[in-house]
């Protein structure tokens, strides 16, 4: 099938293809991983301030919450990685695994008494329960109005955390965190130190959760779905379990991501549901590159610290030559992000497309085919 | 009685705003296969352009006429940047649909920033006549006439629409292209010009949308739109995917389901028996009340 550029793409399938991992690159992945993981873990011992990046030194408190969150946030983005990256699933509903798992956690600490070390578990697989029950109505329905669907689910939850029927999120000021759960090595600021090591904790276990479910057969059919999924059940296989577990798995990991935050932010805010929020997943993801664990990780952490820290450049005095209502719009953090955003995938040759459009060509050289100069989604 | 009657005013007038916004994103979606997430900011750049042109034009009386003209130019702002964003950005990437989205998402989220940075997040109300505030009784309930105006536009932009699509020619090229898009591309005709022309209407439709959400919601904010666009593509999905028919049914039977949720049980319970109503159709009919097949 010939196909020209823009007739019989699927819109569900990010155009990036992982690259094909032989026993030499996965030996030399995992030491690489091991020395950023080590590298990450020595931070709070470091002193040396990071002007502009973090507010002060690597190791005081306000820098290590801002990298506390980024990884968190780095985290998250890996589990959406297995849903959209991987499965090719554009869930636009994610964030509300998220803010079940802070808000789920804190009710339960507050009306059970359970602490936290439980709560977070708990809430992990009640949440995957309803994440399998949601994903099995919403996976009915392929591409866009998946979806459509999932940003549905996110914001009927956010609106009801704001309206709060049953008196019981906190409405707009969302919860405090109930602290007489939290065990006290993970309190107060001195323990800092700790809940950033909680923090990396969770980004290093979602991303090996991750990476041995990609790495595994039912990672392989999630891959073969993304890109062409007729062909998947021509095969003989159903593609509905296979897209409903991979739904599952990245929204309890989403869960637990949940989970840590409410401890770093000591809270759950209505946010963490809002379409916004789900929207700058993807966001973190694409920024890093689709399909590859390592750049949704990369995405969050970069993502987490732009937000943090792009409020600052408003304040900052730069801006102030500037007429008024330029210096207004421009130290809006968003607009910053957006435009670049927007700019990273029209130009960018580092961005998913142009990634995908040189992995894809040179795959096809490999195989022997024509190469094809710019057809990205069209099916081998 | 009345009350009942009210609701279903109120109802009807939120359907039209639902349908203002949901007919671009269904024609956008069925011609082009993009799903514009800027869509919501399209909506509030609407009211913003009403409101700044109101501002400006004060020294014009009656305020109807002001409306009415503000009206105009927030149409003519919003079919503007309607084709810029499709010339400049989208018609880059023709064949990526999910680098299409992704664009369009960037957008969305420096479009309503942008406009929080200018205008600021407080709401802006919009100067109008005091006939829209009045009330008009029906069957014992008194009705705000705005309500009744928002509808009003909706049908005929509903009319206007349809008479578009089916008695022109640019309406047959671009119903031909929802059908088959490579069939109207073989026979030699230049789709490329219908996305740009589909997607100026979007931004048109929305940004009216925006004007009369603005008179609906006593006032507009650069986030109105985003939660307005999650109802819109509730409403495309029920309605079906292209079918502009199917979106106006939709729209009525949504905002209807809302409202006397909202109303009759509790605050929230709208909102969540719509999502209901989503997941029904879903099970039961994938592909929308009239629909083609859902992809």
């Amino acid at each position: 099938m010939t196909d020209t550029a823009d007739t019989t793409v699927r819109p569900t399938s990010p155009a990036a293809a992982p690259l094909p991992t032989t026993r030499a690159t996965t030996a030399r992945g995992g030491l690489i991983a091991l020395v950023v993981i080590a590298v990450l873990a020595m931070l709070p011992f470091v002193g040396i301030p990071i002007p502009g990046v973090l507010p002060g030194a690597i190791s005081s408190p306000g820098s290590l919450q801002v990298l506390a969150i980024g990884l968190v946030f780095a985290g998250i983005a890996v589990s959406y990685d297995i849903v959209f990256g991987f499965t090719g699933l554009l869930s636009f509903g994610h964030a509300l695994f998220v803010a079940l798992g802070a808000y789920g956690t804190n009710l339960l600490m507050e009306s059970t008494g359970l602490p936290y070390v439980a709560a977070v578990p708990l809430t992990v697989l009640v949440v995957a329960v309803i994440a399998a029950l949601l994903g099995g109505v919403a996976l009915r329905v392929g591409g866009v109005a998946f979806a459509m669907v999932t940003l549905a689910y996110a914001e009927v939850f956010s609106i009801l955390l704001l309206a709060d029927p049953l008196r019981i999120s906190g409405g707009e000021e969302g919860l405090a965190l109930v602290s007489d759960g939290v065990p006290d090595l993970l309190r107060g600021v001195v323990n800092i130190r700790n809940r950033y090591w909680l923090a990396l904790v969770f980004l290093v276990v979602a991303y090996a959760i991750a990476r041995m479910v990609t790495a595994s057969r039912a990672g392989r059919v999630w891959e073969a779905i993304r890109e062409n999924e007729d062909r998947v059940e021509l095969l003989g296989l159903r593609p509905l379990p296979f897209k409903l577990v991979s739904f599952v798995i990245g929204a309890s990991l989403a869960t637990l991501g949940g989970g840590v935050y409410l401890l770093l932010v000591r809270g759950a805010n209505p946010s963490l549901a809002s379409a916004d929020f789900t929207l700058a997943l993807l966001v973190m993801v694409v920024l890093g590159g689709a399909g590859r664990l390592w750049g949704a990780a990369i995405g969050g952490m970069v993502y987490g610290l732009l937000t943090l820290r792009l409020s600052a450049l408003g304040t900052s005095g730069v801006l102030d030559g500037l007429p008024d209502p330029i210096e207004g719009v421009l130290s809006e953090p968003l607009f910053v992000l957006g435009t670049l955003f927007v700019l990273l995938m029209l130009f960018a040759p580092g961005g998913m497309a142009g990634i995908s459009d040189r992995l894809r060509s040179t795959l096809r050289r490999a195989d022997g085919a024509a190469p094809t100069p710019r057809a990205p989604g069209t099916p081998p | 009685m009345s009350t009942f009657v009210l609701l279903v005013a109120t109802g009807l007038g939120l359907a039209g705003l639902y349908f203002l916004l949901a007919a671009g994103l269904s024609l956008i979606f069925g011609l082009m296969d993009v799903l514009n997430l800027a869509h919501g900011a399209f909506f509030a750049l609407g009211g913003y352009a009403a409101w700044t042109a109101m501002d400006a034009l004060d020294v014009i009386e009656p305020v109807g006429l002001r409306f009415l003209l503000a009206l105009v130019i927030a149409a003519a702002v919003g079919y503007l940047v309607g084709v810029v964003v499709e010339r400049l950005l989208i018609a880059r990437n023709y064949g990526d649909h999910l680098v299409q989205i992704l664009v369009t998402l960037g957008l969305g989220f420096a479009g309503v920033a942008f406009l929080g940075g200018l205008y600021s997040y407080d709401p802006r109300s919009l100067a109008q006549p005091e006939w829209f505030a009045d009330t008009t009784t029906v069957l014992g309930a008194r009705i705000p006439n705005s309500r009744m105006l928002i509808f009003a536009v909706a049908v005929v932009v509903l009319v206007g629409l349809l008479t578009f699509l089916n008695r022109t020619r640019h309406g047959l090229i671009i119903r031909a292209g929802v059908e088959n898009r490579q069939m109207v591309q073989a026979l030699g005709i230049d789709v490329g010009r219908s996305f740009t022309l589909v997607f100026g209407i979007g931004g048109m439709l929305a940004a009216v949308g925006g004007t009369l959400g603005a008179v609906y919601f006593n006032g507009i904010t650069p986030g109105l739109g985003t939660t307005q666009l999650i109802f819109a593509f509730i409403v495309v999905v029920i309605g079906g995917l292209g079918s502009i028919t199917g979106t106006a049914i939709a729209a009525v039977v949504v905002a209807l389901v809302q409202q006397m949720g909202n109303f009759y049980v509790a605050t929230g319970v709208g909102d969540i028996a719509v999502v209901a109503l989503l997941a029904l159709v879903l099970l039961v009919r994938p592909q929308g009340l009239l629909g083609r097949t859902a992809r």
